[in-house]
């Protein structure tokens, strides 16, 4: 996309010098595949404009992950070395933190549906001649952008945890983190969609995200739990993503069988043990169902 | 890009990219007992008219008249419980999408976002709505100059003032070189002078574009600016024509003199002229056709001294005095405030 053309670029074969007050007419065409396309394109990129002109956001959703990581971390860590059996709380927490640091950036784009139509730009957007689709589409796409990079940021702090950086758990990391923001953008956006005012969506957001990860499993193991807890451990989608996280993490550290025992038992269903690509696919297959879900809610707003 | 014209010359009335010809082919909105019903509340109570193309088109009411609920539906944005309409040769509610490529809309309340400066709201609007990209930075170019504000268009909108941002909005809704431009309030909230210079814009557009524009207001002076101004109340048209037809419709023009014995001069009035006039704010006051050629007459034929004369004509507000009753201000402070309110609580609650 050219951004910095002028006048003269307009006519390509028309008069060589055009008159000032030329008028250059545009015309919209029919809807088609393309249009939807540049659509999606750029709700995504207002996303990630938005994102880099509010830095203070990048700051502010971190703060809370990295007071679990390092605060509870260090803080639990005399407590809890007997049943570590050696390794550092803080690097068994930090697979839960890359899903929820994800997760809370997540959940703030989508807040930006609230935020618009409060301030009257979801109109602008809503009036377009394009699918209600791509508007949600876009923006699911531009939450899971910008988390990804809040992502990366989490990332970048393996090694103050003692995690090797290794290209290949890199790259796991970051797909499966990609793939919880879609989930958690789009399951974000449905509710959204319902929501009139800031102040009731940062309610409800924190009656689910709370909830949501402190019962996944990322600060505690997810065996021998109280029947109770198990149960809402499993129906817990969060699980399914901190569960294979883990997993990928612990598999490029050299810990003893005992420790991976205790500390990466993993999930069973009913005694069963769900392999990690499965839960990938519970991640995935939630997030395309909320997706459709937000979009079939979209579509029938005025 | 086969259908984009780039020309100085006014375009001759086309239809764009081969669409269904209009009902009549000169009409740019033309509507048909048009209603809507928010549950009990009877907002539109069946509307008929047309725009010509090229047309400024006024609406005129007081708030709650049900003005912003009839620009809404032919903007696709409500669907109407009865009647129908076409806008740009497209119906409202079958071609919902034909009708959207074809038109601009700036809304009562601002739809732009602040983090973004002028320009990328402008692109994000361009490219919403497919406007071919090789044409976007000259037209940008051009609406930003129109209303202004291009050489602040690196600006970030929050920067911006009221004025400004309703400009921007202008100019954005211009963007995709709509044929019908519809304006809901275009200068509400703003100062007189910001006013006047967006419906300086407005006619300047006119002058420049093959557009119709449709807008709202309730201030009686911007009508003037109309070409045909329809009078809304209780979600009905009450009167439609041109201003100046309107205002002589409601009779004579108001003269008033100031003489040293009042009592003499109206009995004068009545013997030599047949005319009935009284005393109002401390001047004999009398109404008649074409003041201005009475009163050569009048100083003539009198036969006594006038120490100082005024015509005035009738405004719109006698106008809407006439078919209302009550005057546009009146009309707003009582009950259409208090429908408004319910109104709104529907709307919000029901719509979105």
């Amino acid at each position: 996309m050219s951004t910095t053309t002028t006048a003269e670029h307009t006519a390509p074969g028309a008069a060589p010098a055009p008159a000032p007050r030329e008028i250059v007419r545009v015309s919209v065409p029919k809807r088609t595949l393309t249009s939807e396309l540049r659509a999606i394109r750029i709700v995504w990129r207002r996303e990630l404009i938005r994102f880099r002109a509010d830095r203070m956001r990048m700051v502010t959703t971190l703060v809370q992950p990295l007071l679990f990581l390092f605060v509870l971390g260090s803080g639990l860590q005399r407590l809890s070395s007997a049943g570590t059996h050696g390794v550092s709380l803080k690097t068994f927490i930090y697979p839960g933190i890359l899903c929820i640091a994800v997760m809370f950036t997540a959940m703030f784009s989508a807040a930006s549906i609230v935020w618009d139509r409060e301030f009257g730009f979801l109109r602008e957007m809503m009036v377009a001649p394009v699918r209600r689709s791509s508007i949600v589409i876009g923006k699911c796409l531009g939450g899971a952008t910008v988390a990804g990079i809040q992502g990366v940021i989490v990332i970048c702090l393996a090694g103050l945890v003692h995690v090797p950086y290794d290209p290949v758990l890199i790259l796991g990391v970051f797909g499966l983190q990609l793939l919880l923001a879609f989930a958690i953008t789009a399951f974000g956006v449905m509710v959204a969609v319902r929501i009139k005012q800031m102040q009731s969506f940062m309610g409800v957001m924190q009656m689910v995200v709370m909830p949501m990860f402190f019962t996944s499993g990322a600060l505690f193991p997810a065996s021998g739990l109280p029947g109770w807890l198990t149960v809402l451990n499993r129906l817990d989608p969060l699980t399914y993503a901190v569960d294979p996280m883990r997993r990928l993490v612990f598999s490029h550290l050299t810990i003893s069988p005992a420790a991976r025992r205790a500390l990466d038992p993993g999930i069973t269903w009913w005694g069963w043990h769900v392999p990690a690509l499965l839960e990938a696919g519970v991640i995935v297959a939630l997030g395309l169902v909320m997706l459709a879900v937000a979009i079939w809610e979209f579509s029938r707003t005025e | 890009m086969p259908d984009l014209v780039t020309s100085s010359e006014p375009m001759a009335t086309t239809t764009r990219d081969g669409a269904a010809p209009p009902a009549t082919p000169t009409a740019a909105i033309a509507v048909n007992g048009l209603a809507k019903n928010f549950g009990e509340v009877k907002a539109v109570r069946g509307v008929e008219f047309e725009v010509a193309t090229g047309e400024v088109f006024g609406f005129l009411g007081p708030n709650g008249a049900g003005k912003t609920t009839t620009i809404n539906m032919l903007c696709t944005l409500v669907k109407p419980s009865a009647g129908s309409a076409t806008v740009a040769g497209h119906d409202v509610v079958r071609e919902r999408d034909d009708v959207r490529r074809n038109i601009g809309l700036v809304f009562q309340d601002p739809t732009l976002d602040g983090y973004l400066t002028a320009e990328q709201n402008l692109r994000l609007h361009a490219e919403l709505y497919g406007v071919q990209s090789s044409l976007v930075p000259a037209r940008m170019e051009q609406v930003l100059t129109m209303v202004g504000l291009w050489d602040r268009k690196d600006h970030t909108v929050a920067t911006f003032s009221g004025g400004m941002r309703r400009r921007l909005e202008i100019a954005r809704g211009l963007m995709h070189s709509p044929r019908v431009l519809f304006l809901d309030e275009p200068t509400i909230g703003l100062d007189p002078q910001t006013r006047r210079s967006i419906w300086t814009y407005i006619r300047e557009l006119k002058e420049r574009e093959e557009i119709t524009i449709f807008m709202t207001t309730h201030y009686m002076d911007e009508a003037e600016w109309c070409d045909r101004i329809a009078i809304m109340d209780h979600g009905q048209i009450v009167a439609l024509d041109a201003p100046a037809t309107l205002k002589a419709q409601v009779g004579g023009d108001r003269v008033a003199i100031h003489t040293d014995d009042d009592q003499a001069a109206i009995a004068a009035l009545d013997e030599r002229f047949g005319v009935e006039a009284g005393v109002a704010e401390g001047a004999v006051t009398f109404s008649i056709p074409s003041g201005e050629e009475f009163v050569p007459r009048l100083f003539a034929e009198l036969g006594m001294p006038i120490r100082a004369v005024s015509v005035s004509r009738p405004t719109l507000d006698d106008v809407f005095m006439s078919y209302t009753g009550t005057t546009i201000r009146d009309a707003e402070e009582d009950q259409a405030k208090h429908r408004n309110r319910v109104m709104m609580q529907m709307m919000t609650g029901g719509r979105r």
